[in-house]
Protein backbone atom coordinates (compact mmCIF):
# COMPACT_ATOMS: atom_id res chain seq x y z
CA UNK A 1 0.00 0.00 0.00
CA UNK A 2 2.75 2.61 1.13
CA UNK A 3 4.93 1.64 -1.97
CA UNK A 4 1.99 2.12 -4.12
CA UNK A 5 1.03 5.53 -2.73
CA UNK A 6 4.94 6.68 -3.27
CA UNK A 7 4.52 5.48 -6.92
CA UNK A 8 1.53 7.78 -7.44
CA UNK A 9 3.13 10.52 -5.71
CA UNK A 10 6.72 10.36 -7.75
CA UNK A 11 4.11 9.86 -11.24
CA UNK A 12 2.09 13.07 -10.13
CA UNK A 13 4.97 15.07 -9.05
CA UNK A 14 6.69 14.17 -12.15
CA UNK A 15 4.53 15.13 -14.43
CA UNK A 16 3.60 18.86 -12.19
CA UNK A 17 7.42 18.96 -12.72
CA UNK A 18 7.12 18.25 -16.64
CA UNK A 19 4.21 20.02 -17.56
CA UNK A 20 5.49 23.12 -15.45
CA UNK A 21 8.66 23.21 -17.22
CA UNK A 22 7.51 23.13 -20.93
CA UNK A 23 4.33 25.85 -20.05
CA UNK A 24 6.97 28.58 -19.76
CA UNK A 25 8.23 28.55 -23.36
CA UNK A 26 5.18 30.02 -24.68
CA UNK A 27 4.93 32.80 -22.03
CA UNK A 28 8.77 33.36 -22.75
CA UNK A 29 8.31 36.43 -24.59
CA UNK A 30 6.66 38.14 -22.12
CA UNK A 31 9.26 37.47 -19.64
CA UNK A 32 12.51 40.37 -20.87
CA UNK A 33 9.55 43.21 -21.01
CA UNK A 34 8.90 42.23 -17.25
CA UNK A 35 12.36 42.18 -16.09
CA UNK A 36 13.23 45.18 -18.59
CA UNK A 37 10.45 47.32 -16.29
CA UNK A 38 12.26 46.80 -13.21
CA UNK A 39 14.72 48.71 -12.03
CA UNK A 40 18.65 47.56 -13.39
CA UNK A 41 20.09 45.93 -10.52
CA UNK A 42 17.85 46.34 -7.85
CA UNK A 43 17.09 42.76 -7.48
CA UNK A 44 20.36 40.62 -7.86
CA UNK A 45 19.91 37.41 -9.88
CA UNK A 46 20.49 34.42 -7.68
CA UNK A 47 23.98 33.17 -6.95
CA UNK A 48 24.34 29.72 -6.22
CA UNK A 49 28.21 30.09 -5.50
CA UNK A 50 28.08 33.00 -3.45
CA UNK A 51 25.96 31.56 -0.85
CA UNK A 52 27.23 27.91 -1.13
CA UNK A 53 30.75 29.23 0.09
CA UNK A 54 28.85 31.52 2.26
CA UNK A 55 27.80 28.82 4.09
CA UNK A 56 30.55 26.25 3.88
CA UNK A 57 33.44 29.01 4.52
CA UNK A 58 34.21 30.54 8.12
CA UNK A 59 33.18 34.30 9.03
CA UNK A 60 32.60 36.65 11.28
CA UNK A 61 28.94 35.86 12.33
CA UNK A 62 26.27 33.42 12.49
CA UNK A 63 24.23 34.26 9.74
CA UNK A 64 20.86 32.64 9.65
CA UNK A 65 18.70 34.80 7.08
CA UNK A 66 17.81 37.58 5.16
CA UNK A 67 14.86 40.17 5.98
CA UNK A 68 13.94 41.37 2.58
CA UNK A 69 11.56 44.68 2.75
CA UNK A 70 9.36 45.96 0.11
CA UNK A 71 12.35 48.44 -1.15
CA UNK A 72 14.16 45.84 -1.84
CA UNK A 73 16.74 46.10 1.09
CA UNK A 74 17.64 43.14 3.18
CA UNK A 75 18.00 43.05 7.05
CA UNK A 76 20.26 40.10 7.69
CA UNK A 77 19.74 37.95 10.92
CA UNK A 78 22.33 36.17 13.13
CA UNK A 79 24.56 36.31 15.79
CA UNK A 80 27.54 38.44 15.57
CA UNK A 81 30.80 37.49 16.92
CA UNK A 82 34.17 39.31 18.59
CA UNK A 83 36.80 40.50 16.30
CA UNK A 84 40.36 40.68 17.27
CA UNK A 85 43.14 42.56 15.68
CA UNK A 86 46.07 43.11 16.34
CA UNK A 87 48.27 45.54 14.24
CA UNK A 88 51.67 46.69 15.14
CA UNK A 89 50.59 50.51 14.02
CA UNK A 90 47.47 50.30 15.02
CA UNK A 91 47.42 48.49 18.21
CA UNK A 92 44.63 45.92 19.48
CA UNK A 93 41.13 46.54 18.29
CA UNK A 94 38.33 44.52 20.23
CA UNK A 95 34.59 44.78 18.75
CA UNK A 96 31.74 43.08 17.88
CA UNK A 97 31.34 42.01 13.71
CA UNK A 98 27.89 44.21 13.62
CA UNK A 99 29.53 46.97 13.75
CA UNK A 100 30.96 46.42 10.29
CA UNK A 101 27.33 46.17 9.15
CA UNK A 102 27.66 43.23 6.87
CA UNK A 103 30.37 45.05 5.32
CA UNK A 104 28.20 48.36 4.27
CA UNK A 105 30.69 50.07 7.05
CA UNK A 106 34.05 50.51 8.38
CA UNK A 107 35.13 50.15 11.88
CA UNK A 108 38.08 52.01 13.43
CA UNK A 109 39.76 51.27 10.20
CA UNK A 110 38.91 48.14 8.82
CA UNK A 111 36.73 47.08 6.48
CA UNK A 112 34.46 43.73 5.90
CA UNK A 113 34.23 42.88 2.55
CA UNK A 114 31.41 41.89 0.62
CA UNK A 115 30.77 41.49 -3.14
CA UNK A 116 30.20 45.35 -3.75
CA UNK A 117 33.71 46.37 -1.86
CA UNK A 118 35.07 43.73 -3.80
CA UNK A 119 33.68 44.82 -7.08
CA UNK A 120 34.76 48.46 -6.26
CA UNK A 121 38.41 46.93 -5.76
CA UNK A 122 38.17 45.37 -8.92
CA UNK A 123 37.16 48.58 -10.72
CA UNK A 124 40.37 49.95 -9.58
CA UNK A 125 42.62 47.40 -11.12
CA UNK A 126 43.56 45.33 -7.94
CA UNK A 127 43.97 41.31 -8.83
CA UNK A 128 41.17 40.00 -6.15
CA UNK A 129 42.91 36.29 -6.42
CA UNK A 130 46.27 37.39 -6.69
CA UNK A 131 46.14 40.10 -3.32
CA UNK A 132 44.16 36.72 -1.80
CA UNK A 133 41.10 38.56 -1.09
CA UNK A 134 37.41 37.45 -0.83
CA UNK A 135 34.18 37.99 0.77
CA UNK A 136 34.29 37.80 4.45
CA UNK A 137 37.44 39.10 5.21
CA UNK A 138 38.86 41.76 7.13
CA UNK A 139 41.06 44.47 5.02
CA UNK A 140 42.68 48.05 6.78
CA UNK A 141 41.20 51.12 5.03
CA UNK A 142 42.44 54.96 5.52
CA UNK A 143 40.09 57.90 6.11
CA UNK A 144 38.34 57.76 2.13
CA UNK A 145 37.64 54.31 2.39
CA UNK A 146 40.87 53.42 0.81
CA UNK A 147 42.44 49.75 0.93
CA UNK A 148 45.74 51.28 3.00
CA UNK A 149 47.65 48.40 1.59
CA UNK A 150 50.49 49.64 4.50
CA UNK A 151 48.86 48.77 7.96
CA UNK A 152 49.81 45.12 8.65
CA UNK A 153 47.59 43.36 10.72
CA UNK A 154 46.87 40.48 12.70
CA UNK A 155 43.33 38.73 12.46
CA UNK A 156 42.95 36.53 15.45
CA UNK A 157 39.19 37.29 15.47
CA UNK A 158 36.69 34.58 17.68
CA UNK A 159 35.39 33.39 13.94
CA UNK A 160 32.32 31.17 13.48
CA UNK A 161 34.41 27.80 13.51
CA UNK A 162 36.04 28.99 16.92
CA UNK A 163 33.15 29.79 18.85
CA UNK A 164 31.40 26.47 17.98
CA UNK A 165 34.61 24.52 18.22
CA UNK A 166 34.46 25.72 22.01
CA UNK A 167 31.32 25.30 22.47
CA UNK A 168 31.29 21.31 21.37
CA UNK A 169 34.43 20.90 23.52
CA UNK A 170 32.75 22.27 26.07
CA UNK A 171 29.30 20.51 25.62
CA UNK A 172 31.84 17.53 25.35
CA UNK A 173 33.75 17.50 28.45
CA UNK A 174 30.69 18.25 30.24
CA UNK A 175 28.74 15.02 28.90
CA UNK A 176 32.02 13.03 30.13
CA UNK A 177 32.76 14.15 33.05
CA UNK A 178 28.94 13.86 34.60
CA UNK A 179 29.26 10.22 32.51
CA UNK A 180 33.02 10.01 34.51
CA UNK A 181 31.16 10.78 38.15
CA UNK A 182 28.66 8.22 37.59
CA UNK A 183 31.21 5.38 36.75
CA UNK A 184 32.60 7.13 40.25
CA UNK A 185 29.89 7.04 42.19
CA UNK A 186 29.42 2.93 41.26
CA UNK A 187 26.21 3.14 38.48
CA UNK A 188 27.17 1.08 35.77
CA UNK A 189 29.93 -1.00 37.37
CA UNK A 190 27.68 -2.40 40.26
CA UNK A 191 24.43 -1.91 38.81
CA UNK A 192 22.97 -1.34 35.51
CA UNK A 193 23.92 2.32 33.65
CA UNK A 194 21.75 4.73 33.96
CA UNK A 195 20.84 7.44 31.79
CA UNK A 196 23.55 9.48 29.59
CA UNK A 197 26.02 6.31 30.25
CA UNK A 198 23.23 4.05 28.43
CA UNK A 199 23.84 6.33 25.40
CA UNK A 200 27.60 6.39 25.64
CA UNK A 201 28.45 2.80 26.71
CA UNK A 202 27.70 1.10 23.75
CA UNK A 203 29.99 3.33 21.67
CA UNK A 204 32.93 3.39 24.14
CA UNK A 205 32.95 -0.20 24.04
CA UNK A 206 32.57 -0.16 20.08
CA UNK A 207 35.89 1.98 20.09
CA UNK A 208 37.56 0.04 22.87
CA UNK A 209 36.57 -3.62 20.91
CA UNK A 210 36.23 -2.87 16.96
CA UNK A 211 39.38 0.08 17.32
CA UNK A 212 41.75 -0.58 19.64
CA UNK A 213 41.98 -3.95 20.45
CA UNK A 214 41.91 -5.50 17.09
CA UNK A 215 44.77 -2.73 15.82
CA UNK A 216 46.87 -2.35 18.54
CA UNK A 217 47.46 -5.74 20.17
CA UNK A 218 48.66 -5.54 24.06
CA UNK A 219 49.54 -2.35 23.95
CA UNK A 220 45.37 -1.31 23.30
CA UNK A 221 44.85 0.97 26.58
CA UNK A 222 47.55 2.85 26.47
CA UNK A 223 46.57 4.62 23.46
CA UNK A 224 42.34 4.11 23.79
CA UNK A 225 41.96 7.66 25.72
CA UNK A 226 43.37 9.43 22.91
CA UNK A 227 41.21 7.54 20.57
CA UNK A 228 38.07 7.84 22.18
CA UNK A 229 39.27 11.68 22.30
CA UNK A 230 39.19 11.74 18.64
CA UNK A 231 36.16 9.85 17.85
CA UNK A 232 34.29 11.84 20.00
CA UNK A 233 35.53 15.21 19.24
CA UNK A 234 34.88 14.38 15.72
CA UNK A 235 31.66 13.21 15.72
CA UNK A 236 30.40 16.20 18.31
CA UNK A 237 31.72 18.52 15.99
CA UNK A 238 30.41 17.03 12.72
CA UNK A 239 27.05 16.59 14.38
CA UNK A 240 26.73 19.99 15.69
CA UNK A 241 27.84 21.36 11.91
CA UNK A 242 24.69 19.30 10.66
CA UNK A 243 22.23 21.67 12.27
CA UNK A 244 21.39 24.19 10.12
CA UNK A 245 22.45 27.14 10.76
CA UNK A 246 25.82 26.39 12.74
CA UNK A 247 29.16 26.42 11.22
CA UNK A 248 31.37 23.42 9.06
CA UNK A 249 33.98 22.71 11.62
CA UNK A 250 35.47 19.72 10.62
CA UNK A 251 34.98 21.02 6.90
CA UNK A 252 37.91 23.30 7.52
CA UNK A 253 41.26 22.44 6.31
CA UNK A 254 42.80 23.88 9.29
CA UNK A 255 40.66 22.11 12.17
CA UNK A 256 41.51 18.57 9.95
CA UNK A 257 45.09 19.20 9.68
CA UNK A 258 45.41 20.21 13.10
CA UNK A 259 44.09 16.71 14.71
CA UNK A 260 46.10 15.10 11.37
CA UNK A 261 49.48 17.01 12.76
CA UNK A 262 48.87 15.25 16.15
CA UNK A 263 47.82 11.92 15.05
CA UNK A 264 51.32 12.15 12.56
CA UNK A 265 53.08 12.95 16.13
CA UNK A 266 51.42 10.11 18.17
CA UNK A 267 52.52 7.45 15.25
CA UNK A 268 56.04 8.87 15.21
CA UNK A 269 55.94 9.08 18.92
CA UNK A 270 55.52 4.79 18.89
CA UNK A 271 57.39 3.99 16.26
CA UNK A 272 60.15 1.64 16.80
CA UNK A 273 63.19 0.77 15.12
CA UNK A 274 61.62 -2.33 13.26
CA UNK A 275 59.44 0.31 11.67
CA UNK A 276 62.04 2.51 10.38
CA UNK A 277 64.26 -0.34 9.59
CA UNK A 278 61.09 -1.59 6.85
CA UNK A 279 61.16 2.17 5.84
CA UNK A 280 64.93 2.61 4.87
CA UNK A 281 65.88 -0.84 4.64
CA UNK A 282 63.38 -3.14 3.58
CA UNK A 283 64.59 -6.72 4.63
CA UNK A 284 64.92 -9.24 1.25
CA UNK A 285 64.79 -6.93 -1.34
CA UNK A 286 67.32 -6.82 -4.22
CA UNK A 287 69.71 -3.52 -3.84
CA UNK A 288 67.67 -1.89 -7.12
CA UNK A 289 64.14 -2.30 -6.22
CA UNK A 290 65.21 -1.09 -2.62
CA UNK A 291 66.18 2.43 -5.06
CA UNK A 292 62.67 2.41 -6.07
CA UNK A 293 60.95 1.39 -2.52
CA UNK A 294 62.93 3.48 -0.10
CA UNK A 295 61.33 7.08 -1.35
CA UNK A 296 58.17 5.68 -2.09
CA UNK A 297 58.21 4.18 1.83
CA UNK A 298 59.43 7.44 3.22
CA UNK A 299 56.52 9.68 1.05
CA UNK A 300 54.18 7.69 2.73
CA UNK A 301 55.23 8.65 5.96
CA UNK A 302 53.48 11.50 5.15
CA UNK A 303 51.10 10.89 2.63
CA UNK A 304 49.30 8.76 5.77
CA UNK A 305 48.29 11.56 7.98
CA UNK A 306 47.58 13.54 4.65
CA UNK A 307 45.11 11.20 3.74
CA UNK A 308 43.50 11.91 6.74
CA UNK A 309 43.31 15.31 7.03
CA UNK A 310 42.32 15.37 3.12
CA UNK A 311 39.39 12.75 3.88
CA UNK A 312 37.51 14.22 7.20
CA UNK A 313 37.74 17.80 5.19
CA UNK A 314 36.73 16.54 1.88
CA UNK A 315 33.85 14.50 3.26
CA UNK A 316 32.66 17.53 5.58
CA UNK A 317 32.88 20.06 2.49
CA UNK A 318 31.06 17.65 -0.14
CA UNK A 319 28.58 16.90 1.68
CA UNK A 320 27.54 20.33 2.90
CA UNK A 321 28.21 21.63 -0.62
CA UNK A 322 25.74 19.01 -1.81
CA UNK A 323 22.79 19.72 0.77
CA UNK A 324 23.16 23.22 0.31
CA UNK A 325 22.95 22.53 -3.55
CA UNK A 326 20.20 20.84 -3.71
CA UNK A 327 18.05 23.78 -1.65
CA UNK A 328 20.16 26.22 -4.46
CA UNK A 329 18.23 24.19 -7.25
CA UNK A 330 14.63 25.46 -6.11
CA UNK A 331 16.21 29.12 -6.44
CA UNK A 332 17.41 28.47 -9.75
CA UNK A 333 15.01 26.83 -10.83
CA UNK A 334 12.47 29.49 -9.70
CA UNK A 335 14.55 32.23 -11.63
CA UNK A 336 13.70 30.37 -14.21
CA UNK A 337 9.79 30.99 -13.96
CA UNK A 338 7.75 30.83 -10.46
CA UNK A 339 5.51 27.38 -11.60
CA UNK A 340 9.17 25.65 -12.03
CA UNK A 341 10.55 26.59 -8.61
CA UNK A 342 6.99 25.37 -7.12
CA UNK A 343 7.29 21.91 -8.55
CA UNK A 344 10.88 21.49 -8.31
CA UNK A 345 10.81 22.18 -4.29
CA UNK A 346 9.12 19.16 -3.02
CA UNK A 347 11.97 17.15 -5.35
CA UNK A 348 14.50 18.97 -4.12
CA UNK A 349 13.51 19.10 -0.16
CA UNK A 350 12.82 15.20 -0.34
CA UNK A 351 16.24 14.80 -2.14
CA UNK A 352 18.03 17.07 0.87
CA UNK A 353 16.54 14.92 3.78
CA UNK A 354 17.62 11.71 1.53
CA UNK A 355 21.19 13.50 1.71
CA UNK A 356 20.65 14.92 5.10
CA UNK A 357 20.18 11.48 6.51
CA UNK A 358 23.20 10.31 4.58
CA UNK A 359 25.29 12.92 6.36
CA UNK A 360 24.14 11.70 9.47
CA UNK A 361 25.84 8.25 9.00
CA UNK A 362 28.69 9.79 7.50
CA UNK A 363 28.88 11.87 10.61
CA UNK A 364 29.55 9.02 12.35
CA UNK A 365 31.33 7.01 9.41
CA UNK A 366 33.95 9.54 9.53
CA UNK A 367 34.65 9.72 13.01
CA UNK A 368 34.97 6.12 13.01
CA UNK A 369 37.37 6.12 9.96
CA UNK A 370 39.35 8.57 11.78
CA UNK A 371 40.03 6.79 14.57
CA UNK A 372 40.31 3.46 12.53
CA UNK A 373 43.19 4.66 10.69
CA UNK A 374 45.04 6.55 13.51
CA UNK A 375 44.76 2.80 15.38
CA UNK A 376 45.87 1.26 12.25
CA UNK A 377 48.55 3.34 11.66
CA UNK A 378 49.97 3.20 15.34
CA UNK A 379 49.58 -0.65 15.26
CA UNK A 380 51.66 -0.72 12.35
CA UNK A 381 54.42 1.81 13.85
CA UNK A 382 55.28 -0.46 16.70
CA UNK A 383 54.13 -3.59 16.01
CA UNK A 384 56.38 -4.96 13.39
CA UNK A 385 57.13 -8.50 12.40
CA UNK A 386 54.80 -9.92 15.00
CA UNK A 387 51.70 -7.76 14.44
CA UNK A 388 49.44 -10.16 13.08
CA UNK A 389 50.40 -13.25 15.35
CA UNK A 390 50.06 -10.58 18.01
CA UNK A 391 46.11 -9.13 16.40
CA UNK A 392 45.37 -12.45 16.18
CA UNK A 393 45.99 -13.60 19.83
CA UNK A 394 43.95 -10.80 20.86
CA UNK A 395 41.01 -12.40 19.27
CA UNK B 1 49.76 28.55 -19.64
CA UNK B 2 47.41 30.76 -21.55
CA UNK B 3 45.02 28.22 -21.88
CA UNK B 4 44.93 26.83 -18.62
CA UNK B 5 44.92 30.43 -17.28
CA UNK B 6 41.31 30.62 -19.16
CA UNK B 7 38.75 30.74 -16.35
CA UNK B 8 35.86 28.85 -18.40
CA UNK B 9 38.87 25.96 -19.78
CA UNK B 10 39.64 25.48 -16.04
CA UNK B 11 36.20 25.51 -15.16
CA UNK B 12 35.36 22.60 -17.35
CA UNK B 13 38.73 21.10 -16.45
CA UNK B 14 37.29 20.75 -12.71
CA UNK B 15 34.18 19.51 -13.62
CA UNK B 16 35.15 16.63 -15.82
CA UNK B 17 38.30 15.50 -13.55
CA UNK B 18 35.57 15.56 -10.83
CA UNK B 19 33.13 13.45 -12.81
CA UNK B 20 35.87 11.09 -13.65
CA UNK B 21 36.70 10.56 -10.27
CA UNK B 22 33.12 9.97 -8.95
CA UNK B 23 33.24 6.93 -11.97
CA UNK B 24 36.09 5.82 -10.54
CA UNK B 25 35.32 5.97 -6.93
CA UNK B 26 31.61 4.31 -7.82
CA UNK B 27 33.38 1.81 -9.97
CA UNK B 28 35.75 0.93 -6.93
CA UNK B 29 32.81 1.02 -4.16
CA UNK B 30 31.04 -1.13 -6.26
CA UNK B 31 33.65 -3.81 -6.49
CA UNK B 32 34.08 -3.65 -2.08
CA UNK B 33 30.04 -3.94 -2.16
CA UNK B 34 30.04 -7.01 -4.63
CA UNK B 35 33.02 -8.92 -2.78
CA UNK B 36 31.63 -8.12 0.82
CA UNK B 37 28.01 -9.35 -0.32
CA UNK B 38 29.70 -12.35 -1.72
CA UNK B 39 31.86 -13.35 1.11
CA UNK B 40 28.58 -12.89 3.41
CA UNK B 41 26.62 -14.74 1.30
CA UNK B 42 29.51 -17.75 2.38
CA UNK B 43 30.33 -16.91 5.35
CA UNK B 44 27.53 -15.06 7.13
CA UNK B 45 29.10 -15.71 10.60
CA UNK B 46 32.06 -13.35 9.42
CA UNK B 47 29.34 -10.46 9.19
CA UNK B 48 31.27 -8.20 11.41
CA UNK B 49 34.90 -8.70 10.47
CA UNK B 50 33.58 -8.29 6.71
CA UNK B 51 31.94 -5.24 7.51
CA UNK B 52 34.24 -3.37 9.42
CA UNK B 53 37.31 -4.27 6.18
CA UNK B 54 34.46 -3.66 3.63
CA UNK B 55 34.27 0.04 5.76
CA UNK B 56 37.43 0.67 5.93
CA UNK B 57 38.35 -0.40 1.84
CA UNK B 58 35.35 2.09 1.00
CA UNK B 59 36.91 5.04 3.20
CA UNK B 60 40.58 4.15 1.24
CA UNK B 61 38.61 4.73 -2.46
CA UNK B 62 36.61 7.59 -1.71
CA UNK B 63 39.38 9.15 -0.20
CA UNK B 64 41.63 8.95 -3.44
CA UNK B 65 38.26 10.38 -4.93
CA UNK B 66 37.76 13.22 -2.59
CA UNK B 67 41.57 14.24 -3.13
CA UNK B 68 40.84 14.60 -6.90
CA UNK B 69 37.46 16.39 -6.08
CA UNK B 70 39.72 18.75 -4.58
CA UNK B 71 42.14 19.11 -7.21
CA UNK B 72 39.12 19.69 -9.20
CA UNK B 73 37.43 22.28 -6.82
CA UNK B 74 40.74 24.41 -6.68
CA UNK B 75 40.81 23.94 -10.87
CA UNK B 76 37.30 25.94 -10.47
CA UNK B 77 38.02 28.46 -7.88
Amino acid sequence: MASRLLKLFTVAAFSVFSILYFTPVSAQPHEPQQSSAQEPGKKKAFDAQEIIFGHVLDGHDFHFFDITHDDGTKTPVGIPLPVILYSPQRGLNVFMSSKFHHGEHKHAGYRLLNAEYLEKLKEKGIDLKKEGLSAGKIIAVDENDNWDKAVKFYDISLTRNVVQMILALALLVWIMLSIAKRYKQGYGVKSAPTGMQNLLEPVITFVRDEVAKPNLGAKWEKYLPYLLTLFFFILINNIIGLIPGTANVTGNIAFTFVLGIISFIVILGSSKKHYWGHIFNPPGMPVWVKFILVPVEFVSVFVKPMALIIRLFANMVAGHIIIICLISLIFIFSAMSKGVGIASSPLAVAFTIFIYFIEILVAFLQAYIFAMLTAVFIGQAYEGEHHHEEAHAAH
Amino acid sequence: MVLLSDVANSNAGGAIGAGLAAMGAGIGVGQIGKGAVEAIARQPEALNDIRANMILTAALVEGAALFAIIVGLLAVL
